[in-house]
C-alpha cells in the first residue's frame, strides 16, 4: 500500500463553523436513520393505547365540531355554500400539520440532549424525521377530511375541487418547511434561552386566531379593514386560505400572495437551517 | 514510517461556570461584536485551569488546554485520569458531540464511539427493532445491519427475547444487546468509554475479547477510557494521563499507570506530629503513622506495611498498638492488635504491622490506629487516620477481568485430584 500523504485526511474537526455548511452527502448516508426515526415515532404512538391511531382523528374532529358550534352557530361566521364543519375541518387539518411540525421540531435539542450528548449523526435528521412522521399523521387526517367531503357531496352539497388542487402537495410541503424552519430556529434559541419555549406555548395559540383557521380572510377585510393586512401578510393564514380555495373552491388567492408565501417559507427555512447548524456544534455545553 | 490515523493538534475546550442565564446575553453580544470587527474572542484569553478543588478567579475554565497527540493505526490507546481531568470532554470532541474551542483534529478514518451503550434505545420497541435503530444512530446503514443481524443477536445472547419490547429486558440484557450492536460497527477508530463497568463477568470477558479482536485482528484503532486498570493494562499498549485538562504523561502503558497511581487524591499515606501536639497522654504519644510498600504503588500482590511510631514516657509500662481496617463502604474488615505485651523501657519505638500480599481486595481501605496502655486502656484512638487505594497487577487472574468481590481476596490453596 502506498504511504498516504500527510495532508490527506478523511475529515477534520475544527472549532469554527463555516458560515453555512450542510453536508448533503452525510445526510444521505444517514437516510436509513431518518426512516427508522419515523418508524419509531409511529410505533411508539400506537403502543399501550386502546384507541391507537384513532387519537389522530379525535382531536381534529372534536376541534372542528367545537369551532362549528362556537364560530358558526353562535358567532355566525358565514361560510357560504360550504358546510361550516367541512370548512373548519379543512382549516384545522392544514393548521395541525403546521403546529405539529413546529411543536415537534422546536423541542429537538432539549428533548434529544441525552442522545445528542453521546453520539454524532447529522442533527438535522431529527427535525426532518418529525416533519416526515407528521406528514403521515396529516395523511390520516386528510383521509378523514376526504371521507366527510364525500359524505357532504352525497348529501347534495355543491362541492367542486378547484383545478389548482394539483398544487396542493406543494402547499403542504411549504407548510412543512415553514414549520421546520421556525422549529429549528426556536429549538436553537431554546438551548440558550429557555424563554422561547414558554413563548411558543401561547404564541401558537395566538397565531391560530391570526391564521384564518376558522374564518375566511375576506371576513376580516370586511369587518376589520384596518387589521386585514396582519392576516394577509401571515404566510400561515395564506396557506390555509389557499388550501381551502383548492379543496372547497372558496376564498381568494393571488399569484403574488403565493410567491410571497413561498419566499417567506424559503427564507424561514434557510435562516432556521443556518442557526440550527451553528447551534448543533456546541449546544451540548449550554443545554 | 509511522502510519498516523488520528492527529490531535492544540485542542482546547473552554467552559463557562455557574449559571447560564443573566449575563449570557451581554457576553454573547460582546463576543459577536468582536467577531464582527474581525477581532479575537475576548473570552478566550481568560480562564483558569480546571482544578475542581480550588476556587478559581475566573468564571471561565479550560476543561482541556493545548492537547496534542497522535495515534497510530492499530494502536490501543488508553486515556486515563482522575474524575474531571478532561477525559470525557476529549472523547466528546473526538466523537463530534461537541466542538473544540480551539485546535483541530484530523482523522483518516471513521470514528465511532461507545460512549454509553444503549444510547437511543427505545423501550417500546423490540430488541430487533432497536438493533436497527441503534445501529443507524451509530452510523450503520440498514443493509449493513441486516447482513450482521444474526451475528449481533448471537453475540448479545438475547435470542429468546429478541422480539420482546426492550422495556421488559433486565438492565444486563439491555447492555448486552447494546454492546453487541456497537461491537459489530466497523469504524476505523473506536472510542470506548467505561462500557465494561456493567454486565456480568462472562459478558465482560466476552467484551474484552471482542475489543482485542477488533484491535489485533481487524487492525483497527481503539481509544479506551476506563477506571478499570486491569482491563487498561491488558488491552492497551500506550497511555495518556490527563490532569486538569492537560497531558501529564504520554507513553507506554505501564509508566502511564504508574503516573496515574502516584497521585490519587484524598488518600493519606502518612501522618506526623510534633511531639507537643502529638495525640496521646502523659504516658505515651503517637508520633507518626505511615503506610509503605516495597512496590511503587499499593497492589494486592505486594505486602503493605503500616508503621506506627510512638514515644513511651514511663519505664516498664506495657504499650502496644492495634489497627482496625475498614473498606470504602465502611465495612469493618478486621482488627489486629499487637499481642506481644512486654514492658518497654522509656524511649521511641516503631511498631510495624505487615499486611501480607494477596490478602486485602482491590479498592480503598482506611486504617484506624489505637495505642493501648498498661491496663488495656486506650491512650489514643485515631479513626481512619491513614488510607490506601489498593490496585492489582492481575498476575494471577489468568485472563479473567471481571469484578472480584469480597472484603478480602486471599490466595487460597486449591487442589485438584482425580478420584475416579
Amino acid at each position: 500500500m502506498d504511504f498516504k500523504k500527510t495532508d490527506e485526511w478523511l475529515f477534520e474537526i475544527t472549532p469554527k463553523n463555516k458560515f453555512f455548511s450542510l453536508n448533503f452527502r452525510e445526510i444521505w448516508q444517514y437516510r436509513d436513520l431518518l426512516m427508522l426515526f419515523v418508524k419509531r415515532d409511529i410505533i411508539t404512538v400506537y403502543k399501550q393505547t386502546v384507541l391507537g391511531p384513532i387519537w389522530y382523528l379525535i382531536q381534529p374532529l372534536f376541534t372542528a365540531i367545537t369551532f362549528t358550534i362556537v364560530f358558526n352557530n353562535m358567532a355566525g361566521i358565514n361560510t357560504g355554500s360550504i358546510p361550516p364543519f367541512l370548512f373548519n375541518l379543512a382549516g384545522i387539518t392544514v393548521w395541525n400539520y403546521f403546529t405539529s411540525c413546529l411543536n415537534g421540531t422546536s423541542d429537538t435539542f432539549k428533548s434529544n440532549a441525552g442522545i445528542f450528548g453521546k453520539v454524532y449523526f447529522p442533527r438535522i435528521i431529527t427535525p426532518l424525521s418529525i416533519v416526515v412522521s407528521n406528514l403521515l399523521k396529516f395523511g390520516i387526517q386528510f383521509f378523514i377530511f376526504i371521507l366527510f367531503y364525500i359524505f357532504y357531496y352525497l348529501k347534495g352539497y355543491n362541492l367542486i375541487f378547484n383545478i389548482y388542487i394539483l398544487f396542493f402537495p406543494f402547499l403542504i410541503a411549504s407548510m412543512g418547511f415553514l414549520g421546520l424552519g421556525l422549529g429549528m430556529l426556536i429549538s436553537s434559541m431554546v438551548t440558550k434561552y429557555r424563554d422561547f419555549s414558554y413563548l411558543l406555548g401561547f404564541g401558537i395559540q395566538l397565531l391560530m386566531y391570526l391564521s384564518a383557521v376558522m374564518y375566511p380572510i375576506e371576513l376580516v377585510n370586511n369587518k376589520l379593514p384596518k387589521f386585514g393586512w396582519i392576516i394577509e401578510y401571515n404566510p400561515v393564514a395564506y396557506i390555509i386560505e389557499t388550501s381551502r380555495f383548492m379543496l372547497l373552491n372558496i376564498g381568494q388567492v393571488s399569484i403574488l400572495g403565493l410567491l410571497y408565501t413561498t419566499a417567506v417559507t424559503i427564507t424561514a427555512f434557510f435562516i432556521g437551517l443556518l442557526i440550527f447548524n451553528k447551534t448543533e456544534k456546541s449546544f451540548i455545553d449550554t443545554v | 514510517m509511522k502510519d498516523i490515523i488520528l492527529k490531535i493538534e492544540n485542542i482546547s475546550k473552554q467552559y463557562r461556570l455557574g449559571q447560564v442565564g443573566t449575563g449570557t446575553l451581554s457576553h454573547d453580544l460582546n463576543r459577536w461584536w468582536h467577531q464582527v470587527r474581525g477581532k479575537e474572542n475576548p473570552y478566550l484569553k481568560i480562564g483558569d485551569t480546571n482544578d475542581r478543588s480550588t476556587k478559581g478567579t475566573s468564571e471561565y475554565v479550560w476543561a482541556l488546554k493545548d492537547i496534542n497527540f497522535e495515534v497510530e493505526k492499530g494502536e490501543v490507546l488508553a486515556v486515563i485520569g482522575k474524575n474531571g481531568a478532561g477525559k470525557s470532554t476529549l472523547l466528546k470532541i473526538l466523537s463530534k458531540v461537541t466542538a473544540p474551542t480551539t485546535g483541530s483534529i484530523k482523522s483518516r478514518g471513521r470514528i465511532a464511539s461507545l460512549l454509553e451503550v444503549g444510547t437511543g434505545f427505545n423501550g417500546e420497541m423490540t430488541g430487533r427493532e432497536n438493533i436497527f435503530l441503534n445501529g443507524a444512530i451509530l452510523g450503520m446503514t440498514k443493509k449493513e445491519i441486516t447482513s450482521k443481524l444474526e451475528e449481533i443477536i448471537e453475540f448479545s445472547g438475547c435470542e429468546r427475547y429478541i422480539d420482546t419490547p426492550v422495556k421488559r429486558y433486565s438492565s444486563g440484557m439491555t447492555v448486552r444487546l447494546a454492546f453487541a450492536v456497537a461491537a459489530f460497527l466497523e469504524p476505523e477508530i473506536l472510542i470506548v468509554d467505561e462500557v465494561l463497568a456493567v454486565g456480568d463477568a462472562e459478558f465482560q470477558k466476552k467484551a474484552i475479547g471482542k475489543m482485542q479482536d477488533i484491535s489485533r485482528g481487524g487492525g483497527r484503532t481503539v481509544l479506551f477510557v476506563s477506571h478499570n486498570m486491569t482491563a487498561v493494562k491488558s488491552l492497551c499498549t500506550r497511555g495518556i494521563v490527563l490532569e486538569h485538562g492537560t497531558i501529564k504523561f504520554e507513553g507506554n502503558i505501564d509508566e502511564a499507570l504508574d503516573v496515574y497511581n502516584s497521585d490519587i487524591i484524598d488518600l493519606v499515606r502518612e501522618v506526623k506530629w510534633d511531639i507537643d501536639e502529638a495525640p496521646g497522654n502523659l504516658n505515651a504519644k503517637i508520633k507518626s503513622v505511615k503506610l509503605t510498600s516495597d512496590n511503587d504503588f499499593f497492589c494486592i500482590e505486594k505486602k503493605i506495611n503500616i508503621e506506627i511510631e510512638f514515644v513511651n514516657f514511663i519505664d516498664n509500662q506495657v504499650i502496644n498498638c492495634s489497627i482496625s481496617i475498614f473498606n470504602e463502604l465502611d465495612s469493618y474488615v478486621l482488627a489486629s492488635p499487637n499481642l506481644e505485651r512486654i514492658p518497654l523501657a522509656k524511649g521511641s519505638y516503631k511498631s510495624i504491622c505487615e499486611i501480607p500480599e494477596n490478602f486485602l481486595n482491590k479498592g480503598k481501605y482506611f486504617f484506624t490506629v489505637i495505642l493501648v496502655g498498661n491496663n488495656f486502656e486506650i491512650i489514643s484512638q485515631l479513626d481512619k487516620i491513614v488510607s490506601v487505594d489498593i490496585d492489582e497487577e492481575g498476575t494471577y487472574r489468568k485472563g479473567y477481568f471481571g469484578h472480584w468481590g469480597g472484603l478480602v481476596r486471599p490466595y487460597l490453596k486449591w487442589e485438584n485430584n482425580q478420584i475416579d
